[in-house]
């Protein structure tokens, strides 16, 4: 693996009452986030190819241990979503070298398909930032019972020389999803959009 | 309906980062709305009616906006959106802001064609939101991929709503990730 992964961190929130109302099946979401040594700390580098591999290899393994902590079928997976916090060591090109050339194909395959484009969020940061990120549904994007966003945040993370990634999947949308829009039984799911 | 306490505008400019100077310094502006959550402490099912009458509020915002960043709708080149809940709402009421958010940015801009992307999330007075950025005529322009944090200082308080607005007038200050680039979309289905 090239990524050097200092720690992994999986968190699954379920909510099953929102203002007051039982929510039945809970609604569920799951942010994996793996903390990695910057390999570009403290330079500036034209080639960022380097970050672009490490970013494959997290997308496979980020989507992974989400579907896996939701215990479904990666065919279940509704939302997802992807965000970055470079330590100050580091620019903020790091980030998008690692979330935007190759990070969504492993991803797509760890949830099944997935064609819609990955919402996505970055910023520089230190130790115990919390970075929101973005979650819209898989296969169209714009089914607005799935626009949400899960907070990300490591205490001992991101340290100067490293990068905080997240990759966060669903199995549902939001708890009491009621603005209207367009309907998640009522995708095509070709375009990724609608 | 809309109860408007505060309008809280922010403008970055970024010269560089530690790299080659932009020969055009990134902008980046954020326009929050703090506003008086009607729905606050109870659980109200038909919250439609205020969607409609946000449009308004998101006009002003939007062209507040471009006032405090000092551009014309036509430098603009990136936006976002979000809503951070205060702690007697829930986090549907963000979701109202999904509709006239776009549509004031969408009416002000021209013609944005790309869907304007989101986060919402419940939280204390000084939370923080990240608002994802991307290219306003094409979403898989890898350039303009960003995110912004945006706060508001003292809000939202438990019965309020924090509405933000993003806006940027380019792509990241040293972009060199390649892939699809802003001179070559057609700009037609909001994509590519």
């Amino acid at each position: 693996m090239k990524a050097k992964i200092r720690k992994l961190i999986v968190q699954v929130d379920e909510t099953r009452i929102e203002m007051g109302k039982p929510i039945e099946p809970p609604t569920r979401r799951a942010v994996a986030i793996a903390v990695i040594e910057n390999p570009f700390a403290g330079r500036f580098e034209q080639d960022l190819a380097e970050l672009t591999e490490i970013g494959e290899e997290l997308g496979g393994l980020l989507g992974e241990k989400c579907v896996q902590a939701l215990g479904i079928q990666p065919g279940r997976a509704e939302s997802y979503g992807k965000a970055a916090i470079v330590g100050e060591a580091g620019e903020l090109e790091h980030a998008a070298a690692i979330l935007h050339p190759k990070l969504g194909a492993p991803l797509r395959k760890a949830v099944e398909k997935g064609a819609a484009l990955v919402p996505s969020a970055k910023k520089m940061g230190s130790l115990g930032t919390a970075i929101d990120v973005p979650l819209g549904h898989k296969d169209a994007a714009f089914v607005r019972s799935h626009f949400d966003a899960i907070e990300a945040r490591v205490s001992d993370a991101p340290r100067r020389n490293e990068i905080v990634v997240a990759v966060a999947v669903t199995d549902s949308g939001r708890p009491l999803a009621r603005v209207g829009g367009l309907q998640k039984n009522e995708i095509k799911g070709e375009d990724g959009l609608r | 309906m809309i109860e408007l306490r505060e309008i809280f505008t922010q403008v970055e400019e970024i010269f560089h980062e530690f790299g080659p100077p932009a020969a055009q310094p990134l902008k980046r502006g954020a326009v929050c709305a703090v506003l008086t959550n009607p729905f606050a402490g109870r659980y109200e099912p038909n919250i439609m009616p205020m969607m409609e009458a946000l449009n308004p509020l998101g006009i002003e915002m939007s062209r507040r906006l471009l006032a405090a960043m000092r551009v014309d709708p036509r430098q603009i080149e990136g936006y976002g959106k979000g809503a951070i809940v205060g702690s007697a709402g829930e986090l549907e009421h963000g979701a109202l802001w999904h509709v006239p958010g776009g549509y004031a940015m969408r009416e002000v801009l021209g013609s944005a064609k790309a869907i304007v992307s989101s986060t919402k999330k419940v939280g204390a007075p000084g939370t923080k939101l990240d608002v994802p950025i991307t290219h306003i005529n094409a979403s898989y322009v890898r350039s303009h991929f960003d995110a912004m944090e945006v706060y508001v200082p003292g809000a939202p308080a438990a019965d309020e709503l924090v509405y933000v607005l993003v806006m940027t007038t380019g792509p990241r200050v040293h972009e060199r990730v390649g892939g699809l680039r802003a001179a070559e979309i057609k700009g037609t289905d909001g994509l590519r």
